[in-house]
């Protein structure tokens, strides 16, 4: 890219400079504080005994542990599923149909990821909770709790991962146009016929992409998942809960332990972020 | 430089008109139907149960809330932080993209996937993250726990990319041609950026700025343990809106909520109108 650009290509001592504070500036603020995880991680339980990948497992065993990270693989399954059904279909509804309030729901439908994760849970609690909600009372009659209980977390961890599956498949729908949809129905397919035959293999990676995103995004759901959840061990505490309990209860290693899991998940995410946008381009 | 975690400023959808808008059939009615009723199960009814449990007690209760001394000093904290954090991150993000743009040296690809890592972090594990060099028990003697320059340091880390992310495919896209001709006319490199380069960053930084903004008013997560929660000292709004909801406190976790919702929205729309401010130019 910058072959030709001659103009561009000088290299003064501001070059230098602004490189090495670069450099320094994001290895102060992210490269140390993730190396110093990494090694407190692997830090042996006590003095004297073997450092390692063994008692890094053997914290992660603990039956709390494997408890909590069930439970956050539960609400990111349930959550991921949900808005990729729900993001996709909004995404069709928004790019190819006429309807009053179009553009309001395309601009309601980003609101989620720009609420803070308390606010979210405090709203659900304000509406569904069986003490103070709106429709608290409404759905204990019926035997219906959510707060408090994983539907609750489901649905916490749903909110703020909402948009991620639209604003990927979005801009791909409006680029490829209906044409080819078009012809489609217009040479029989019927509805469903378009959508996997033609709609679904064009915005195949944007989805992808999308699942990946919300996917990362609910593993590490804290905020929201908080206020609605119990949060106490065995009951309601997930990954991102146990690492605060265990931190402020003075168990460190196992805190540091669950977080390197999911610093992992986060980094498996970005590069398989980056070999699909590479899959995508090609 | 797309392999980014980063999700694209603002709304999902782009300004071009798509090339053709369908009529509702009955079956996309249907689907726009249930669409709509999940997203008002999810998204709008408990949003409007903050509102309302925000107004419940009047417009005098509300203000009550809002000017009491500890959590007007929260506020205060709060804004101040976010506004701090936000200048830094609109100088020293541009400067970090400028360098991962223009400037080429071994390593610079792990630079650019290091931007992504605050993003794909959950926000529980990014405090803990600071804490581990920066904590109690800190390798290079910084303690930042129950401090402002904690606070202001995790702000700065999970909001670091923001303004890179938004202003790095700018520069990209800028035309050589304008800086070669300035040059050509004699002026000096300085003289180049403030009068060429920078006039066509402002709107991708305004943009990210708002965006780090609301990301930084907002944030819980990776405050929960950094910040000590001190009445008039540490407390930022959204801990004061979770100590509000441990203390039963509906109406005063809602007025606080409110707010920051409000921030939320506003920064959406500016950014919405932004986006096709600038597309209209051209």
């Amino acid at each position: 890219m910058a072959d030709t650009r001659q103009i561009r290509a000088g290299k003064g001592p501001v070059t230098y400079a602004l490189r090495t504070f670069v450099i320094l500036y994001l290895a102060v603020l992210v490269v140390w504080p993730l190396w110093e995880v990494g090694s407190r991680t692997f830090a042996p339980l006590e003095r004297g005994a073997e450092s390692g990948i063994g008692p890094f497992l053997e914290r992660l065993q603990d039956p709390t542990v494997t408890y909590a990270f069930g439970l956050t693989a539960t609400c990111a399954f349930w959550a991921v599923l949900i808005n990729t059904v729900f993001g996709v279909g909004i995404s069709l509804l928004l790019t190819r149909y006429r309807f009053p309030g179009r553009r309001l729901l395309s601009v309601l439908v980003d609101i989620p990821m720009s609420v803070s994760p308390v606010v979210v849970g405090l709203a659900l609690v304000l509406a569904y909770s069986s003490g103070q909600g709106w429709f608290g009372g409404a759905l204990e009659s019926a035997g219906i709790f959510i707060i408090g209980t994983t539907p609750g977390m489901i649905m916490a961890t749903a909110f703020v991962s909402l948009p991620l599956v639209i604003r990927e498949v979005v801009p791909v729908l409006e680029e490829i146009g209906t044409d080819a949809e078009l012809a489609a129905s217009s040479l029989g397919a019927n509805g469903w016929q378009t959508f996997r035959r033609i709609t679904l293999p064009s915005i195949k990676w944007a989805v992808v992409y999308g699942v990946v995103l919300s996917l990362a995004r609910s593993l590490g759901e804290f905020g929201a998942v908080k206020i609605v959840s119990p949060g106490a061990e065995l009951r309601g505490e997930t990954a991102t809960i146990l690492i605060q309990n265990r931190y402020t209860n003075f168990e460190e290693p196992t805190a540091y332990a669950a977080a390197f899991v999911l610093v992992l998940a986060s980094v498996l995410a970005l590069v398989v972020v980056s070999l699909i946008r590479k899959e995508d381009r090609s | 430089m797309t392999d980014t975690l980063v999700a694209p400023p603002g709304p999902a959808r782009t300004t071009s008109r798509p090339s053709g808008l369908f009529r509702l059939t009955p079956t996309s009615g249907i689907g726009l139907g249930v669409a709509l009723v999940w997203f008002s199960i999810l998204v709008l009814l408990p949003l409007a149960a903050v509102v309302g449990a925000a107004a419940a007690g009047g417009w005098g209760a509300f203000w009550n809330t809002l000017t009491d001394a500890q959590t007007f000093a929260a506020l205060r904290l709060t804004v101040l932080e976010a506004a701090g954090v936000t200048v830094v991150n609109a100088v020293i993000g541009t400067v970090v993209a400028w360098v991962l743009v223009r400037d080429h040296f071994f390593g610079k690809r792990i630079l650019d996937v290091v931007i992504d890592i605050p993003f794909a972090l959950p926000t529980i594990v990014a405090g803990l993250v600071l804490l581990s060099l920066y904590g109690p028990e800190s390798p290079v003697g910084i303690n930042i726990v129950n401090t402002r320059q904690g606070i202001f340091l995790a702000l700065l880390f999970v909001t670091l990319p923001f303004v890179v992310r938004t202003v790095q495919p700018v520069l990209i896209e800028l035309d050589a041609d304008v800086e070669e001709a300035a040059a050509s006319l004699g002026a000096s490199r300085l003289t180049t950026f403030r009068r060429i380069i920078l006039p066509s960053l402002v709107p991708a930084i305004t943009a990210g700025s708002s965006l780090g903004f609301a990301r930084a008013i907002s944030e819980f997560g990776s405050l929960v343990l950094i910040s000590g929660n001190t009445p008039y000292q540490t407390e930022v709004a959204s801990l004061k809106i979770l100590k509000f909801i441990e203390g039963d406190n509906q109406a005063g976790a809602a007025a606080v909520a409110v707010l920051l919702l409000l921030v939320a929205i506003v920064t959406i729309v500016g950014l919405d109108l932004l986006s096709r401010r600038v597309a209209n130019r051209g």
